[in-house]
């Protein structure tokens, strides 16, 4: 095999370095993680010539070398470390033709860093209609580099992007900056202490903000060298950027002119509707309600399909295979069963990216978060805390994803502890078939109480995430500093291709990361219900036959399974819990269903319809309905009424009962303390908050 | 009392004077925030916070209370 270019992409955010990406890759690229942590690695081949390839790599957007956040420190690490495989033998610099400026910045860091370095000068098909003209022969003198003027709206510039990453050899490794001019003295004394270090790497390497430093330090021995403090380094790094803009300046200056006239107010237009202090959010409203529309209405036909398919699956399994076997069953019931309770999200998980995308791309959400901002705060919470709460309403797993752009750790914190009290959409099969039960049919003012009911379990659940988060925020102590600054980007018509992979690629991980461990839960499930201790569960035919004589066929069948799962593994669980939750209301049947859903909300109507012995009629929403409110305790009276089903909505409103959440939680805050905190915070308050609505209501 | 960038008023331009403050984030810097450029407020949220800027031909947006610790010199036009 021929060897590899690796190729580096870097650029600030918004640049359309991710169009580059695509534009070079097309549909070969793969998105996986870095080691340890979360930020995703995107990563793809390109193919140059005739047996030439390349290995690009598209690094999370970063503003400088000075890493902020979690996502910029994965490119300082790689490109300070030599000896990883995907060190880049030549970097391409994106930068967004309408603010070479400040895209610089980040070009001359690289530079200097002797790493080979391409300019690609993207957006180009905007510059006649912006005034820019640029003189890249000139430029590419006075930056010692070779430009690409790419535009991938109208792909143009990319074959030759490609030429000269082939060519990377020819490119100069002469820095922009001499480091050693931001204060003579300091770096005189740095190069004696580290003769054999390149001087700008070491500087990087000390000026770097402790609270990310995974760069090791150690490696390099401080002792007979005394460091600055953090005051006098900030100066330092103020006195480079100063540095790099005057280097840029006079650069810009020959190179660029830009011809004010042309410059067309499209962006103050959309402002001045999309931030005004009422219409701003007026239309924020209307695009949220089109969402929530989409992920309810749009998303129902695809699921009931998906839905039906796979309970015609698991049948035909059923039939096909030989009758009764263990094997046959696990397939069926547990396997099956498992993967279609992944499957079924992907239509409302790929509708709510799409949106996210779309508004992301547009430009839009950055004019959320500012709109947002001040409102959020006074819950502890920062204005890019909005993106996850809405996420949150599909999916608490992708929203938790969605907060790693918060650059305070402490509203990221607060941000991740309390989106899972927002409604996601596992919760709506619970909620469904118990307001069905327990409330009523009438209307009030024309809109029905069921109705009422469900909104008000979204608004509970919100309210609840925005109070949790108030308190949090009184609580917890941090001695990091707040800082927000956000990039209010251009507005764009999104390009169809980034939107299509951004959907693709985020619903495939939701698929094969939470998917993962829903299936092993699922069989685990399934397997303690399929057996049990004792001589009850093994001759539960026998013992049902004695009892109930008369019973016949499907009657006697049901009659068993239900049996079976009252002394299976897990209905013993669910007995030993109910001196607990009686209560609420509860009995040993919905414990079961308690228990189960700790793995997964949604399982917990399924497991009802399993213990109610409804059995084939599973997918027969009436049946069960009917079953469940036949359901009488021991001494007579209804199991399901209006109490004890407030109490189960209540319950279900609050608890924490998602494993895979908890599973992102403990990857996304690097500790088990954080999603033990919310297992046992938010189970204790769903606890109490049911307890006291049975116990009023009664 | 010298002004500062949370001073100014909407469509109003100034030339940044001072932004040392050790609490104004590096970032800011980076995008431009240094002596000698050209601040432009934009637009502003509700209750004057956070405010929507350009400076030196960047586009963001900052909380009030950074704004307040860049000190400026408001260009009269």
């Amino acid at each position: 095999m021929s060897k590899q270019i690796n190729v580096a992409l870097i650029g600030n955010p918004n640049t359309g370095k991710t169009s580059v990406f695509n534009a070079l890759t097309g549909l070969n690229q793969k998105v996986g993680n870095y080691p340890g942590i979360t930020v995703d690695k995107k990563e793809g081949i390109c193919k140059l010539s005739r047996g030439v390839k390349a290995h690009v790599l598209d690094l999370p957007g970063t503003y400088s070398l000075n890493a902020s956040s979690l996502d910029e420190n994965v490119v300082i690490e790689l490109l300070l470390n030599k000896n990883d495989k995907d060190f880049p033998d030549v970097a391409v610099i994106v930068s967004d033709v309408e603010n070479l400026k400040r895209n610089l910045l980040l070009f001359t860091q690289i530079k200097d860093l002797k790493i080979p370095t391409i300019l690609v000068v993207n957006m180009a098909d905007r510059m006649s209609r912006k005034g820019i003209s640029l003189n890249i022969e000139l430029l590419e003198a006075r930056l010692n580099t070779k430009i690409a003027l790419v535009s991938t709206r109208k792909n143009e510039g990319i074959q030759e992007l490609k030429t000269l990453i082939e060519n990377y050899k020819n490119l100069s490794i002469e820095p922009c900056l001499d480091t050693s001019t931001i204060d003579s003295e300091y770096f005189e004394s740095l190069k004696k202490a580290f003769p054999n270090q390149d001087l700008y790497k070491l500087w990087v390497v000390i000026s770097q903000d402790a609270n990310f430093g995974k760069i090791d330090r150690n490696e390099l021995d401080f002792s007979k060298f005394k460091t600055k403090s953090k005051s006098e380094l900030k100066r330092l790094q103020q006195k480079e950027t100063i540095k790099r803009y005057q280097f840029i300046n006079s650069v810009l200056k020959e190179g660029q002119t830009i011809d004010a006239t042309k410059a067309t107010g499209l962006r103050a237009q959309f402002d001045r509707i999309l931030t005004h202090k009422v219409w701003g959010y007026a239309i924020f409203f209307v695009i949220l309600l089109t969402i929530f529309q989409a992920i309810y209405d749009w998303a129902s036909v695809p699921m009931d399909f998906i839905d039906s398919s796979f309970a015609s699956l698991a049948d035909w399994i059923k039939m096909t295979f030989p009758e009764g076997g263990k094997f046959t069953n696990l397939i069926a019931e547990g396997v099956i069963a498992g993967i279609g309770g992944i499957v079924i999200f992907i239509p409302q998980i790929a509708f709510l990216f799409l949106f996210i995308s779309v508004l992301e791309e547009s430009g839009y959400m950055s004019r959320v978060v500012f709109l947002m901002d001040r409102v959020m705060r006074r819950f502890g919470l920062s204005g890019k805390s909005v993106v996850p709460l809405i996420s949150g309403t599909a999916c608490a797993i992708p929203a938790i994803m969605a907060t790693r752009n918060i650059e305070n750790w402490k509203e990221r914190l607060i941000t991740i502890l309390v989106t899972p009290f927002t409604t996601c959409s596992a919760r709506l099969p619970v909620y469904l078939i118990i307001i069905a039960l327990v409330i009523p049919e009438g209307r009030f003012i024309g809109l029905s109480y069921q109705a009422l009911t469900l909104m008000l379990l979204y608004l509970i659940g919100f309210g609840m995430a925005v109070f949790s988060a108030y308190i949090l925020d009184k609580i917890l102590k941090t001695n990091r500093k707040t800082f927000f600054v956000v990039e209010m980007p251009n507005y764009k018509v999104p390009l169809f291709k980034n939107v299509a992979l951004t959907v693709i690629e985020k619903t495939k991980t939701f698929v094969f990361e939470a998917g993962r461990i829903i299936l092993a839960i699922s069989i685990i499930l399934w397997i303690l219900a399929s057996y049990g201790p004792g001589k009850e569960f093994n001759n539960a035919e026998t013992i049902v036959e004695e009892t109930y004589p008369e019973l016949q066929g499907e009657q006697l069948e049901n009659k068993v399974a239900a049996y079976k799962l009252e002394h299976s593994f897990i209905g013993i669980v669910g007995k030993a819990i109910e001196p607990v939750i009686r209560p609420l209301g509860y009995d040993w049947k919905i414990g079961i269903g308690l228990v189960t859903s700790f793995a997964a909300r949604e399982v917990f109507v399924g497991t009802l319809a399993t213990i109610y012995s409804v059995g084939s009629a599973l997918d027969d929403d009436k049946t069960i309905k009917n079953k469940m409110a036949d359901e009488v305790h021991e001494d007579g009276t209804k199991v399901f009424t209006l109490a004890s089903g407030i109490s189960l909505l209540l319950f279900y409103a609050f608890a924490m009962q998602c494993m895979s959440t908890l599973a992102i939680v403990k990857r996304e805050t690097n500790s088990w303390k954080w999603p033990l905190v919310q297992l046992f915070g938010m189970s204790l308050i769903a606890y109490v908050a049911a307890l006291i609505a049975f116990q009023i209501l009664k | 009392m010298s002004l500062t960038i949370a001073d100014l008023k909407k469509g109003e331009r100034a030339i940044i004077i001072d932004s040392s403050s050790e609490d104004i984030p590096l970032k800011l810097l980076e995008m431009g925030c240094l002596p000698g450029n050209v601040v432009q407020l934009l637009q502003l949220a509700p209750f004057h916070d956070p405010m929507y800027l350009n400076i030196n031909d960047s586009y963001l947006a900052i909380r009030k209370e950074t704004a307040a610790l860049i000190i400026i010199d408001i260009i009269n036009e």
